[in-house]
């Protein structure tokens, strides 16, 4: 509801807006902030915002004590790997429910939703008995399938929606012209799907890098990820405040600066479609 | 028309992911049932045999089960509270022309897209520590004894790291709905001198009265197993512990599987309800 207003009222909204915006995103920038300065200045009083003597040094602290790499790295292939895999078994079964629907597709698919709404916890021990008789407790291939499957739901769904999208009638000619079905998907389907493909990954793998029961409750050295690793900052190092925020703003800014680009999606992902 | 052949094709293509979900949903949850009936302890005797619904007794009848219900009660009511009436009052003005919308919209929603230990120590350490955290600065800045948040004011503490992570997906769904306003209508409303606090009950309000649901369903599904910001926080230490903590502690902890597994199930049909009337929201938007 955009409407011309008086440059008073706009300066007003701007400022209540930025001060708001500010006091929100103030924790994140104070982790920021601090990951840069000496133990000491991190917990000076008064607290120093700006004017301190700028440090790289946590950042390389924190990858020599704790090897910080293994950590991303599992962070990397557990988030990857499960949105990979996830989209990869999503894309024929929402291309079936989009261009093949029968009477049952909409229970699938809202079946489908209501298994995201399982509590994880009530499902943890039959989970982590499993990954015991298997030997993958504490394995990356273990909880990557995990996290694939809470988010398959989603990526379904998402994929669904964007599938919905693409007009039938472009892939009814293609048909006329005998395409066969491989060709429709290859050549029709995949470029115009691959927005909405894209989207899909996105938004699942910063879903997947956040992820933080199973991360938890299944690993414990070997595949732990970041969520796992700064839960182990906990006490008593998560009171060198400069470490610590050097190790969460590694943590989290891959995942702010794919965020910033997937705003859109959250509605569409989170909300199953129920707001447009 | 579909024709024959690629409705088998789509069966197929379909099958992959419905056996995968089936999978994951049957197996545990028929396990669950299975060791709820049970005396399931691995570290004290094993598995000790069929007790009918003893676990089911126990587990209510437990003196931490009725704290654990009002603690998540707490939580979730605070966290919805708080997220809905702040995300409306958000949305409406994220809406005003203003400068630098876009980039007022990312530190908004920038939140969101921090994992949750990361939120929870952040908040923990570097704001709630007594000692050295800001507030403990700002409170001897006015002369006041710093608070020890996480111990005597535990639940509020997360309830507030709670509704910070939050804040952004309220905001954001509000904001699509705001977005989808009839602006003619306010306009020719506000033309016939109605007060902006009668346009905004009369007219905003009811508009997004279907977005609050949503909000309100989606964020209880996900508020009712909150576990990392509890876990890294207190442990579920002084008052803290919610119905998923506590089935947590039962089971990996002090290792009562079945006692645990009927907690899972008390767990289980509770977000049960509550996917119901989300489901039935969704659905009636599938037809349309």
């Amino acid at each position: 509801m955009a409407r011309a207003v008086s440059n008073n009222r706009k300066a007003l909204n701007t400022a209540i807006a930025w001060t708001i915006g500010i006091v929100i995103f103030f924790p994140i920038l104070w982790t920021i902030l601090t990951s840069f300065k000496t133990e000491a200045q991190a917990i000076a009083d008064p607290p120093i915002f700006l004017f301190f003597d700028w440090t790289l040094e946590n950042y390389s602290v924190v990858q020599e004590r704790s090897n910080y790499m293994r950590f991303l790295w599992n962070s990397v292939f557990i988030a990857g790997g499960s949105t990979v895999l996830g989209v990869l078994i999503a894309i024929p079964a929402a291309w079936s429910m989009a261009f093949v629907p029968s009477r049952r597709t909409k229970d699938i698919l809202l079946w489908m939703l209501s298994t995201k709404m399982l509590p994880a916890v009530g499902v943890l021990y039959p989970i982590y008995l499993i990954f015991i008789k298997l030997g993958i407790l504490d394995s990356r291939i273990g909880l990557t399938i995990v996290i694939m499957l809470i988010n398959l739901p989603i990526i379904v769904w998402m994929l669904y929606t964007y599938f919905k999208e693409i007009p039938g009638e472009i892939l009814e000619a293609a048909r006329m012209d005998g395409a066969t079905l491989k060709e429709e998907i290859l050549y029709v389907l995949t470029p115009m799907a691959i927005p909405g493909i894209a989207s899909t990954l996105l938004l699942n793998f910063i879903l997947a890098w956040n992820e933080a029961f199973w991360t938890l409750n299944l690993t414990a050295v070997k595949a732990a990820p970041l969520t796992a690793f700064i839960a182990s900052y906990s006490s008593p190092e998560g009171l060198f405040f400069a470490k610590l925020s050097a190790a969460s703003t590694m943590a989290i800014a891959p995942v702010l600066i794919l965020g910033w680009f997937s705003q859109k999606q959250l509605v569409r992902g989170l909300t199953f479609g129920a707001v447009k | 028309m579909a024709t024959q052949h690629s409705r088998y094709a789509a069966r197929f293509m379909m099958a992959p992911a419905v056996i995968l979900l089936l999978g994951w949903m049957l197996v545990p949850l028929t396990m669950t049932l299975w060791f709820s009936f049970r005396s399931y302890l691995p570290l004290r005797g094993g598995d000790q045999g069929f007790v009918g619904f003893e676990n089911y007794v126990r587990f209510i009848s437990s003196s931490a089960f009725w704290p654990a219900v009002i603690t998540t009660l707490i939580i979730v009511g605070g966290v919805l509270a708080i997220t809905v009436i702040l995300g409306i009052v958000l949305a409406l003005l994220l809406d005003q022309p203003m400068w630098g919308q876009g980039i007022v919209r990312i530190l908004v929603i920038a939140p969101f897209f921090v994992m949750p230990t990361v939120s929870a120590l952040v908040w923990k350490n570097m704001f709630m520590d007594p000692t050295n955290g800001l507030f403990a600065h700002l409170w001897k800045f006015f002369g006041a004894t710093p608070v020890e948040w996480l111990s005597q004011a535990s639940l509020p503490s997360i309830v507030l790291i709670v509704s910070w992570q939050w804040l952004p997906f309220a905001t954001l769904i509000l904001l699509t709905a705001v977005q989808s306003l009839d602006s003619e209508q306010l306009e020719a409303a506000e033309m016939d001198g109605a007060p902006y606090m009668k346009r905004f009950w009369f007219m905003i309000l009811p508009h997004l009265s279907r977005a609050i649901t949503i909000v309100i369903l989606i964020q209880t599904i996900f508020l009712l197993s909150i576990f990392a910001e509890i876990f890294v926080t207190t442990g579920g230490a002084f008052g803290s512990r919610t119905l998923t903590y506590l089935i947590f502690q039962r089971v990996l902890e002090s290792q009562n599987v079945g006692l645990g597994s009927a907690g899972g199930v008390y767990a289980i049909i509770l977000a049960n309800i509550v996917a119901i009337f989300l489901m039935r929201i969704v659905g009636k938007n599938l037809d349309a």
